[in-house]
């Protein structure tokens, strides 16, 4: 089954994504303050034993739900997308906001807020610092299911588009939850009050968008309304990410992600500064 | 070097701080008293640049911690309430945190770190988690990481709070000595304190400053008592009166 042809169209506008990735990376870590934050947060995930327990558990579910419920080795249709990539928007509804949940909220709780924010430090770089930490520990753990990727490069000869627009749509979707995770995170001391409002709103953000629920909506509400339920749709995380996972890379979907995290820290950046008013 | 000027702060229709000014000057240990709720961390929040005042003016060497509060940081040292820190850590990795933001890097890094450790008595936990540290450890660790780029100006909330005598008799010492060279604010409600390491005081009560003076002038401000202790409860009013 192939959706679209995906031979050569879209690696230029890959590519340019990547580049645009990778500029901001550098271009942020080469911020001495950034740096050091970064550093930081990035050393006190793998202190901690949280980290190592989402992992795993990451794993399992990635790999777990592909193989029980994802008929992943029936049939000779060799695809990642209805069987591992689906799953991925319910994996990151709970835990991305696990791993997000300490970026603020732990600042708060310990009292060590009032020493970051009394640093020669601009709130964006400790900002910018720590989304990057909790990114890049994300990084890390999507590339520990490419070994599901062999499996079906052994299994079958599967196009490799839809598997490369499936991990970037994969990680904008972890990108889009964590920036959630940590507006939310910046206006609690709770741990526990910000991991349970992050996976209400990542789960909203998914729902709206979730076709069978889109379709009900429509069927159900009057036909003027129809307009303002697709709207809605737009607006979800799910949307964006669905059609990116069957191949179909196209650069607002990108933008769109990049939109909601830019939000995400700029709401961050507002809870900090009211917490200081 | 350090300049506050009708300073005020609200919460809500709450006046935390109400028209505070002071000054202080390089070799100077300025001693805030007050009882608790008076607004000594609150006042010592917005000098820090923590907390944005409602209104008033902060000059921290020289430079206007309203109009350009990351350059005001750079001369700034402070010590919390509570002494906060970073949990994950060990002291020594907290400590080169702290210096690498301050942009201390490198030898000089390694330098500054032994130079707070040594100072602050704190060579023997060096490599310890800091969840670990018993409470005078712990504070002693967010007091070393005040100092540790050397800064002009000190604001210390509350550095004895919940240490023993001993530790309290160390810390004293150390804001004095310290003192000769840079311009300090600590809060205490320890009356003692005031005598034994400050130039100066102030008493602040509700938001305001109700004295400004030596320990020596301080005592003599109500006729009839001469002591720090009579005067302190002869002026402010315990939060259990109304
Ligand atoms: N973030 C805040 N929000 C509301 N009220 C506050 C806040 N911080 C302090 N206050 C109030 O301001 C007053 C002064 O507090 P504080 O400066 O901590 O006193 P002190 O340090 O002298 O004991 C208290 O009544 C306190 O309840
Ligand atoms: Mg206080």
């Amino acid at each position: 089954m192939k959706l679209v042809d995906n031979s050569l169209s879209q690696w230029p506008a890959l590519l340019a994504m990547l580049v645009l990735f990778a500029g901001i990376l550098v271009y942020a870590l080469r911020d001495r303050h950034i740096r050091s934050i970064f550093k930081r947060e990035f050393l006190a995930y793998f202190n901690s034993p949280v980290l190592y327990v989402i992992v795993v558990i990451f794993l399992l579910t990635t790999m777990g739900f592909a193989f029980l419920f994802g008929a992943f080795l029936d049939g000779d249709n060799a695809s990642l997308t209805g069987s591992f990539f689906f799953w991925h928007p319910w994996i990151y509804t709970v835990l991305a906001p696990a791993v997000g949940m300490r970026l603020w909220s732990e600042e708060h709780r310990l009292g060590t807020v009032e020493l970051l924010m009394t640093m020669p430090v601009s709130p964006w770089q400790a900002i910018v610092g720590k989304f990057l930490a909790a990114a890049a520990v994300w990084f890390i753990g999507l590339t520990l299911t490419v070994s599901i990727v062999f499996t079906v490069y052994y299994l079958g000869e599967p196009d490799t588009g839809p598997v490369i627009t499936g991990y970037v749509a994969s990680y904008l979707y972890a990108l889009g939850c964590l920036a959630v995770t940590s507006a939310i995170s910046a206006l609690t001391r709770s741990q526990v009050v910000c991991f349970i409002v992050s996976v209400a709103t990542c789960l909203l953000a998914l729902l709206i968008g979730y076709p069978q629920i889109v379709d009900f909506a429509v069927r159900s509400v009057p036909a003027w309304m129809e307009s303002g339920v697709r709207a809605i749709e737009y607006l979800s995380f799910y949307t964006h990410f669905s059609d990116m996972t069957k191949g179909i890379f196209v650069f607002k979907d990108v933008l769109y992600f990049v939109s909601v995290a830019v939000v995400g820290l700029l709401i961050t950046d507002l809870a900090l500064r009211s917490k200081r008013a | 070097m350090i300049q506050v000027q009708n300073l005020r702060k609200q919460f809500g229709t709450k006046v935390a701080v109400n028209d505070v000014s002071f000054a202080v000057e390089k070799g100077e240990v300025l001693g805030c008293l007050g009882p608790n709720g008076a607004g000594k961390s609150t006042t010592m929040r917005m000098i820090t640049g923590y907390f944005r005042p409602t209104s008033g003016k902060i000059t921290l060497a020289g430079v206007d911690m309203l109009e350009d509060p990351q350059r005001g940081k750079e001369s700034l040292g402070y010590l919390p309430e509570n002494a906060p820190l970073y949990s994950d850590m060990t002291v020594a990795s907290f400590l080169g945190f702290c210096a690498e933001l301050r942009g201390i890097t490198g030898a000089a890094r390694t330098k500054a770190l032994d130079r707070v450790l040594d100072l602050c008595f704190l060579d023997s936990v060096r490599n310890q988690s800091v969840d670990t540290l018993s409470k005078g450890f712990r504070h002693r660790t967010c007091f070393a990481q005040s100092i540790i780029h050397d800064p002009e100006v000190l604001i210390l909330d509350e550095p004895t709070d919940g240490l023993d005598p001993n530790q309290k008799h160390e810390v004293r010492g150390m804001i004095k000595r310290m003192g000769q060279d840079k311009a300090i604010i600590f809060s205490t409600h320890i009356l003692e304190e005031v005598e034994a390491a400050c130039s100066r005081a102030i008493i602040i009560d509700r938001g305001k400053v109700v004295a400004d003076g030596t320990p020596d002038q301080l005592k003599r401000l109500v006729p009839g008592v001469n002591t720090l202790d009579e005067v302190f409860r002869s002026i402010t009013r315990s939060d259990v009166e109304k």
